[in-house]
């Protein structure tokens, strides 16, 4: 499974309040969540992110509360794939419960920065930054949790296991 | 082996002799909930996958706390979500408006989270019933829907850190002081992924109240757990309110730690965060000119009796300043009903302080208290992130309900000392 896009990057401990505010979970909508995605960080990310593009960050990201919006919001935006030195723990389980690809790799989330185009290869964890010609080595996604990513999420993968059983 | 209490929790539940850190673990869910922003989505996905019944209804709580008495009509729809699914599920452990109060000081009030339980809730302060000597943590809402159906759930075995407190504390000096210097210490990841165990001889006698604050903000710190050793304190407070039985759990001498944190605290005065993170900590006498706009004491941190008690303590017959709003929010109905009846909130209406009904409110910025460009509140919730309380350009910092208490009364931030001297 292969990821292309541009790069926005962020900084350390970005918060769960900063992915989706609190004021706007009121709805359980993707795309209502995604038009204020990363709003607090950066007011304008909702109107330029693009399909498939990739969020970069520093250690720590997703920390705060356990809001499964805030994975939600990430993928209806768009987003391909999430980049960090290290996640917190609850959105770490969240986002590939719902289906967000996230890779821990701290040399890439050091070298990449906003716009640099890459290319993402999640069987063997490459990432390949096409811009700056570099390539970080991340862990491997392995092929169940390929499958629930491709299924979009814990819930639609145990529906796929259950008529597979049928 | 000699086994941490996390462990040895986590090991009776996965129904095996011992587990260890790194161990990926399936284990059996003793209290499974959400509140109204998170059990929406788990209600959604317990509907996508098909289920027809829930594993025990004793086990499962709906908690409307967040954006309750519904804030605006999309909140009012949520908060119906649960209701109607509490019903259809003939949920025991269903709490309406009037009857309930924020989730992390309600379950263990109403003695529903036990010692020696796993607890998984879809709220990341989740973390609160360590304080009980419980495996207690929080998870997003698909995990959630999972357990709803199962009663169980997984998790990797978390390594340990050991926190000693020495010494004694000092006036004004408590539970949210000694877990902001602690987070002010490690870091907001810190402790990401650990489970962190509080002892010492300060601990050992600190009250319940007090111990509830600390296990809270263990997230804070990037904990899965933050967990008290139980004894005479926790069975005091427990065994005339639990539900179940509950069983104690404690370290093995010998056990293994990660990491050791050995720290007298006889100096410690009374802390506080500044924005915009709970680990940018500093004593309070340090920033005590800082002019603010609104005081909130209240929240699953300190919205518990004890903490009204200390901020009646010094409201009593003074006035919060002109020119700031001050929100007591009681956690619960009963601790709102005791308030009463101890007289508090008489005291705090006088002091010309808003009380309200048990809510969320203003900690994530919901309602109740949003804060406008450029206004500061000292609060006595959890987390002080940008925009945390309502606009970005507003400020959170975060302390003591006698700090906050104190701060009200000075329209600044002040230590207790320079309002009762």
């Amino acid at each position: 499974m292969k990821i292309q896009g541009k790069t926005w990057k962020f900084g350390h401990d970005v918060d769960t309040d900063a992915i989706i505010p609190a004021r706007y979970l009121n709805t359980t909508d993707p795309a209502a969540l995604a038009s204020h995605c990363m709003e607090d960080a950066d007011a304008a990310f909702a109107s330029k992110v693009k399909p498939g593009d990739i969020i970069a960050a520093g250690k720590n990201f997703g920390c705060g509360s356990s809001r499964e919006h805030a994975p939600i919001a990430i993928k209806a935006s768009g987003v391909g794939c999430v980049i960090a030195t290290s996640f917190a723990r609850i959105f770490y389980r969240n986002a590939l419960n719902m289906g967000l690809p996230i890779l821990e790799c701290p040399e890439g989330a050091e070298r990449i920065q906003t716009g640099d185009e890459l290319e993402i290869d999640l069987d063997s964890g490459v990432i390949e930054n096409l811009t700056r010609k570099e390539k970080y080595r991340a862990q491997a996604i392995p092929p169940f949790m390929q499958k629930l990513i491709k299924a979009g999420g814990l819930m639609e993968y145990v529906k796929e296991q259950m008529s597979e059983r049928a | 082996m000699h086994k941490t209490i996390s462990e040895k929790i986590l090991a009776d539940h996965a129904g095996k002799p011992e587990v260890f850190p790194d161990e990926l673990v399936e284990v059996r869910v003793d209290f499974a909930f959400g509140n109204d922003i998170t059990a929406p989505l788990a209600i959604e996905a317990f509907r996508r996958s098909g289920a027809k019944k829930v594993f025990d209804k004793d086990r499962i709580g709906l908690i409307p706390d967040h954006f309750v008495p519904n804030k605006d009509i999309a909140s009012a729809v949520q908060a119906r979500m649960l209701r109607e699914f509490a019903k259809e599920f003939d949920l025991r452990y269903y709490f309406e408006v009037g009857r309930m109060g924020v989730e992390h000081a309600l379950l263990p009030e109403q003695g529903i989270v036990l010692p020696g339980d796993v607890v998984i809730g879809a709220d990341s302060h989740t973390c609160t019933y360590g304080a009980l000597g419980a495996f207690a943590t929080g998870v997003g809402s698909t995990d959630l829907a999972a357990a709803m159906i199962t009663g169980k759930v997984w998790f990797k075995t978390p390594h340990s850190m050991k926190f000693i407190f020495r010494g004694k504390l000092r006036p004004w000096v408590g539970g949210k002081d000694l877990i902001l210097y602690t987070i002010g210490q490690i870091g907001v990841d810190g402790a990401r992924y650990r489970a962190m165990e509080f002892t010492g001889e300060v601990i050992d006698s600190l009250p319940m109240s007090d111990r509830f604050s600390m296990s809270n903000m263990a997230i804070e710190a990037g904990a899965k757990v933050g967990i008290v050793t139980p004894d005479s304190i926790t069975e005091q407070y427990v065994s005339s309110r639990a539900k179940r039985p509950y069983k104690f759990y404690q370290s093995d001498p010998g056990a293994t730690y990660e990491a050791v944190y050995d720290w007298d605290i006889s100096a410690l005065e009374p802390m506080v965060a500044l924005p915009h993170s709970p680990e940018n900590v500093k004593q309070v006498t340090e920033i005590a000119n800082t002019p603010i706009d609104q005081v909130v004491i209240g929240s699953c941190t300190n919205g518990r009796l004890e903490d009204l008690r200390v901020a009646a303590r010094i409201l009593k017959g003074r006035k919060v300043a002109k020119g700031v709003r001050c929100l007591v929010i009681p956690a619960t109905q009963l601790v709102y009903m005791e308030a009463m009846e101890e007289g508090l909130l008489e005291i705090f209406i006088e002091a010309e302080a808003a009380v309200s009904t048990p809510t969320c409110g203003p900690c994530l910025g919901g309602h109740m208290g949003i804060l406008a460009p450029g206004e500061v509140a000292v609060a006595t919730t959890n987390r002080n992130f940008l925009g945390r309380m309502g606009h970005v350009d507003s400020k959170v910092y975060l302390s003591n309900p006698a700090v906050a208490a104190a701060s009200a009364v000075l329209g600044r931030i002040a230590h207790p000392e320079e309002v009762l001297s």
